[in-house]
């Protein structure tokens, strides 16, 4: 899958996935850590490793966020209080998230979206941004089992929710069905709107739909393909739908 | 982004109380958040620059209920896609579904809410852009619209300081519907027929509603739908789909013994407010449903329309669009029993 690719300058060495943390396609964690933005000069090779998402979290790092097991979350949980409203400080807000299946607490800018939180300090770049204002669909990912556009919302309207994103969906060895038939049916070209488009279907086969090809492609209206490959993404969906 | 101060409302009475205290005190305006689908995108746009947001999608707000008099009450943050297709809003209000399902995205109906609907901002481009004028916007800086880029805004309830569109599609059939919008503020709860809450924009566009700051909506209700009368939410655009409306009509006509005994006409696309018709309604009332008289009230609608350079072309197109509803609505098929 294109979201496997690196976001590197050209030229640089790539990190391994798990030099990078929890980042693309990988599997739920099983054991607790922490992610830190670091500095990327200060990393083995120096210069030689510095790459464009590194050195932008260096640059504009906005906090740290941990990472650990639904299981392990109780001894940290603070539930909010009942009753009186939860006044937080003013530019920073405190959010617990679970996101594909692991308990993510962080204090981030208010001003943080969902999909910057996703990219930005949780790493998980398989989710894109487009647009940045709903009108694209590449920020598509699943709260609640429900498909939104993850540009639209502050991170801070989350806390308590459950997130999806690509990278929760399935791995390069162990694909969707809806991944699977997206490769199976050329359902892209440069790959940058296919996560989103790939939310969506996937989405879409638990929501209110007819049958026919027209329902599909009134269903996928918010994800716009610029390359144009959305007669595969039809036909993708389509035999994902029919085998269900 | 302007930073800004998040509040988390956990009921009702804290979210008017946490509106009530920081308008007395806030420089900047206090805004209620709930799907975020237009707010968070101005804010992106610094066209809301709000001191204080208050996250009120923990209210409870998300239930759609039936009333004892047979009408709906509909909870202010019932998300879109929950309510277009709510088994009691296809079979009693199909217009209000059609129109909800018309509407943007599935993603963004899965986020935005009624609330928030009633009170989404006009697309118009230059309301949009900080960089030029608009009186909405930022009273008496001018309006770039008049002679820019205007042929989605409207001809109808236009003023010298605006020509912005109401863009919901929702607000053109519960304004069809005529319903009712419940909201609360520190003074208590009050309700407004939507019909008196929306504004026209006069000399003071940037006023939109008759809320009052800090007065949150709560529910919306309506009525008992209308024996024997068939109802249809017709929208036409430049896409197939995820497009705002250039023309849009919802339309509630009831047939008793060759005559039209009930009509309810709203026009979208074509108004700065969500636009009901009685010059329309009118013509229909007492009338043969036919295609003349369709015709009759579509030309009736648009009998106070003012067009600028480039949208003039609504002027015909929101009267195929009302007569194409009207026809479809007085089809036997369309009539609820």
């Amino acid at each position: 899958m294109r979201e496997n690719q690196q976001e590197d300058f050209p030229g640089a060495d790539r990190h391994s996935d798990a030099d990078r943390g929890n980042t693309n396609n990988s599997a739920p964690q099983s054991t607790s850590r922490v992610v830190e933005n670091t500095n990327p000069l200060s990393e083995g090779n120096g210069a030689a490793q510095l790459t464009r998402r590194s050195f932008l979290m260096w640059v504009g790092s906005s906090g740290a966020a941990t990472a650990l097991p639904a299981a392990a979350a109780s001894a940290f949980a603070a539930p909010m209080a009942a009753s009186a409203p939860v006044t937080m400080d003013p530019g920073l807000v405190n959010v617990r998230l679970t996101v594909n299946d692991v308990v993510r607490d962080a204090q981030v800018d208010v001003r943080t979206s969902l999909l910057d939180y996703l990219r930005e300090n949780l790493q998980l770049t398989g989710t894109k941004k487009g647009c940045d204002h709903g009108q694209c669909g590449a920020c598509t990912v699943h709260v609640n089992g429900r498909r939104v556009n993850s540009c639209l919302s502050f991170v801070a309207m989350h806390d308590g929710d459950t997130v999806t994103t690509i990278e929760g969906l399935g791995t390069p060895d162990r694909m969707h069905p809806m991944q699977a038939a997206f490769v199976a049916h050329d359902g892209l070209q440069c790959g940058y709107c296919t996560a989103g488009q790939i939310m969506s279907a996937t989405a879409l086969l638990k929501e209110p739909c007819g049958r026919g090809d027209a329902d599909i492609k009134e269903a996928m209206s918010g994800n716009i393909c610029r390359c144009g490959a959305y007669s595969n993404i039809v036909a993708a969906i389509r035999q994902v739908r029919d085998a269900t | 982004m302007h930073t800004f101060q998040m509040l988390r409302a956990q009921t009702p009475d804290d979210a008017v109380r946490l509106a009530a205290a920081g308008a007395d005190s806030a420089p900047r305006p206090i805004r209620f958040l709930a799907g975020g689908t237009t707010l968070v995108d101005l804010m992106k746009l610094d066209v809301e620059q709000p001191q204080q947001v208050i996250d009120i999608n923990r209210l409870p707000f998300d239930q759609v209920e039936q009333t004892a008099d047979g009408g709906l009450k509909i909870g202010a943050l019932v998300r879109n896609s929950d309510l277009a297709n709510h088994p009691l809003v296809m079979q009693r209000y199909p217009a209000l579904s059609q129109a909800l399902l018309s509407g943007a995205s599935a993603q963004l109906r899965n986020m935005a809410t009624t609330g928030g609907n009633l009170l989404q901002r006009t697309r118009c481009v230059y309301f949009r852009d900080t960089a030029t004028a608009c009186n909405k916007r930022q009273p008496g800086s001018g309006c770039a619209a008049m002679d820019g880029f205007h042929r989605n805004l409207a001809i109808l309830g236009i003023s010298d300081q605006c020509i912005a569109t109401n863009p919901s599609d929702m607000n053109v059939a519960l304004t069809a519907l005529e319903a009712t919008i419940h909201v609360q503020g520190a003074g208590g709860a009050r309700m407004i027929p939507i019909n008196d809450f929306y504004l026209l924009p006069g000399a003071t566009p940037q006023r939109e509603t008759v809320l009052a700051p800090g007065e949150l909506v709560t529910h919306v209700s309506l009525a008992a739908p209308v024996a024997n009368a068939g109802s249809t939410y017709l929208k036409l655009r430049d896409r197939a789909s995820y497009e705002f409306a250039l023309s849009s009509a919802a339309v509630l006509i009831g047939v008793n013994g060759g005559s039209i005994s009930h009509a309810r006409v709203a026009l979208g696309g074509v108004g700065t407010r969500p636009w009901r018709s009685p010059e329309a309604e009118a013509v229909l009332q007492g009338a043969a449903p036919n295609v003349d008289t369709f015709a009759r009230a579509a030309a009736a609608s648009v009998r106070d329309a003012r067009t600028h350079r480039d949208n003039a072309f609504k002027v015909d197109l929101i009267q195929r669009c009302l007569v194409q509803a009207l026809k479809i609505a007085v089809s036997p098929a369309r009539r609820s029993a």
